[in-house]
């Protein structure tokens, strides 16, 4: 069982290693983008509250097969030109993941009693203030476990970009059927892969969910 | 005042930015692939059932018998090899190998039960009982000769290149290949050699999980060619001739067999005398030209590789 990996190891090291660079940039440009989205859907500015809404049921509701197809075939038709596969599949995660953390950031939001902002307001300051120094900082607090949860999906999303010119982890059981090597053997070895991969996000949690505990 | 200033255009900004997104999205539902499978099948070759057959210490046959069809794993994306048009109607050459093979086994090839299995999935298909047979461009090989039966080969194929009809740039073949784009199916034989081959670059190397995604991004111009074994290419080619070609200097040997159970050597035994006879009868000549021959390239049954 081991030989199936160590004599693939070529492919199993790139899969990865494209599966890691995919999250963890789409990671950091989904949360920057959600959280933009979930002040979007709490701002006092209702075209911008309709923006946010309208992207969110957007994009939750589309299937990420499908963003990815819109990226990969529906632009080509439209002779638009765009950059390299792997920042169209970044752009497809991130325009996906970013639609669930912007309702997790909102929930978050929610949980902040609006007598805060209300004073924050009081003392002067803006929304982007009371937003950013007020409500985000104390949001952040209960959103660490739904928002872990979202990059896990994210990891295992990651695989969907196999299908789109991207040959990570989920491509690897393609290029092993056409070496001959054993396809249980192959899942199980990815199973494991995801695994160790999901690990170091659990701890990641544990310790957000700490530092930011309220003694 | 300031705040509103920002807002405001903010508000601009995303409204510009979700104009364009719609501006994406529109056309895509008719997009993702496959635009250039449009053709509808036409009449199957009519074979003959043989009666009173009966493979002695075969559990395939006797499991197939007793459910009274076969059931055959196949593809379905691939013109006049392995086919499904918006019916639901199947042709293709792969297809009239599989039914000739029912008909020979005794079994009505009308009855057959097509499953559409993915390349990745052949041999788990195979060896879990799920199919009885897989006829839809497999190549043998050592290796997969470890897992499944290889009875064959019913022919034999060579990679290739499928270009955009006026483009001349790649008439040179594999040799040209350097700096162009080429896309093929994910983790493939095909697109392997390139890469170990180093044909080009490894940036203008894009895989995608079907050929026809392959031949959508070609008519885009979003690659110069797409590769595979020449049988699959002349298919499409034949579907839109006035807009693609096949280069025609095959790289490569392809021998495509019938892929049953490892153990059972009773049935690949079978199948090997049912494709020695149409190779013999005259059969084999006439399903070709039923269907992969009408690109106008002539084919002759390869020898058999029993063992």
């Amino acid at each position: 069982m081991l030989s199936v990996l160590t004599d693939n190891w070529d492919l199993f090291r790139d899969g990865f290693w494209l599966t890691i660079r995919l999250f963890l940039v789409s990671a950091v440009l989904s949360l920057v983008l959600g959280t933009i989205l979930g002040a979007f859907r709490v701002s006092p500015v209702p075209a911008l509250r309709a923006v946010g809404t309208g992207y969110v049921n957007t994009l939750r509701n589309t299937p990420l097969t499908l963003v990815f197809a819109f990226l990969f075939f529906g632009a080509a038709k439209m002779q638009l030109a765009l950059p390299s596969p792997f920042w169209t599949g970044v752009g497809a995660l991130t325009i996906y993941t970013s639609a669930f953390v912007c309702e997790v950031v909102r929930s978050g939001i929610n949980t902040i009693s609006p007598g805060q902002s209300e004073a924050a307001r009081a003392v002067g300051m803006t929304f982007i203030q009371v937003l950013t120094l007020i409500v985000l900082p104390q949001a952040f607090r209960a959103i660490v476990p739904p928002l872990s949860s979202v990059f896990i999906a994210l990891l295992k999303n990651t695989t969907i970009a196999a299908g789109f010119s991207l040959a990570e982890a989920g491509a690897i059981p393609a290029a092993m059927s056409e070496r001959g090597e054993n396809q249980l053997i192959t899942l199980v070895w990815i199973t494991i892969g995801f695994l160790i991969l999901i690990v170091p996000l659990i701890f990641l949690q544990r310790w957000a969910e700490r530092r930011t505990a309220v003694a | 005042m300031r705040m509103r200033h920002l807002a405001a255009t903010v508000g601009v900004a995303a409204l510009a930015l979700t104009a364009v997104a719609c501006g994406k999205e529109e056309p895509a539902a008719g997009g993702g692939g496959g635009s250039t499978a449009s053709d509808s099948c036409g009449d199957l070759h009519k074979f003959t059932t043989a009666a009173d057959v009966n493979v002695a210490g075969s559990p395939t046959f006797t499991k197939a018998k007793t459910r009274g069809n076969l059931v055959v794993g196949v593809k379905a994306d691939q013109p006049n090899l392995g086919y499904k048009d918006a019916d639901g109607k199947r042709c293709g050459f792969d297809i009239e190998v599989a039914r000739m093979v029912s008909a020979g086994l005794g079994l009505d090839p009308d009855k057959i039960e097509y499953k559409e299995i993915p390349s990745a999935n052949r041999e788990t298909a195979i060896a879990g009982g799920e199919i009885d047979y897989y006829v839809g461009t497999y190549s043998i090989t050592d290796k997969r000769k470890a897992l499944v039966g290889f009875a064959g080969p019913y022919f034999v194929a060579g990679q290739d290149l499928l270009v955009r009809k006026d483009d001349t740039s790649l008439d040179a073949g594999k040799e040209a290949l350097k700096g162009k784009k080429v896309c093929s199916a994910t983790g493939s034989t095909p697109i392997q050699r390139v890469k170990d081959e180093q044909l080009t670059e490894a940036s203008n190397i894009s895989e995608f999980k079907t050929y026809s995604e392959c031949v959508s991004q070609l008519l885009d111009n979003k690659t110069d060619a797409v590769t595979t074994d020449d049988a699959i290419l002349k298919g499409y080619a034949a579907t839109a001739p006035d807009q693609l070609r096949v280069v025609g200097k095959p790289f490569s040997t392809e021998k495509y067999g019938i892929g049953v159970p490892l153990a059972d050597k009773a049935i690949r035994d079978q199948v090997n005398t049912i494709l020695e006879k149409s190779a013999t009868d005259g059969t084999w000549k006439a399903i070709y030209d039923e269907t992969l021959g009408k690109s106008g390239s002539p084919g002759t049954p390869p020898p058999l590789e029993k063992y």
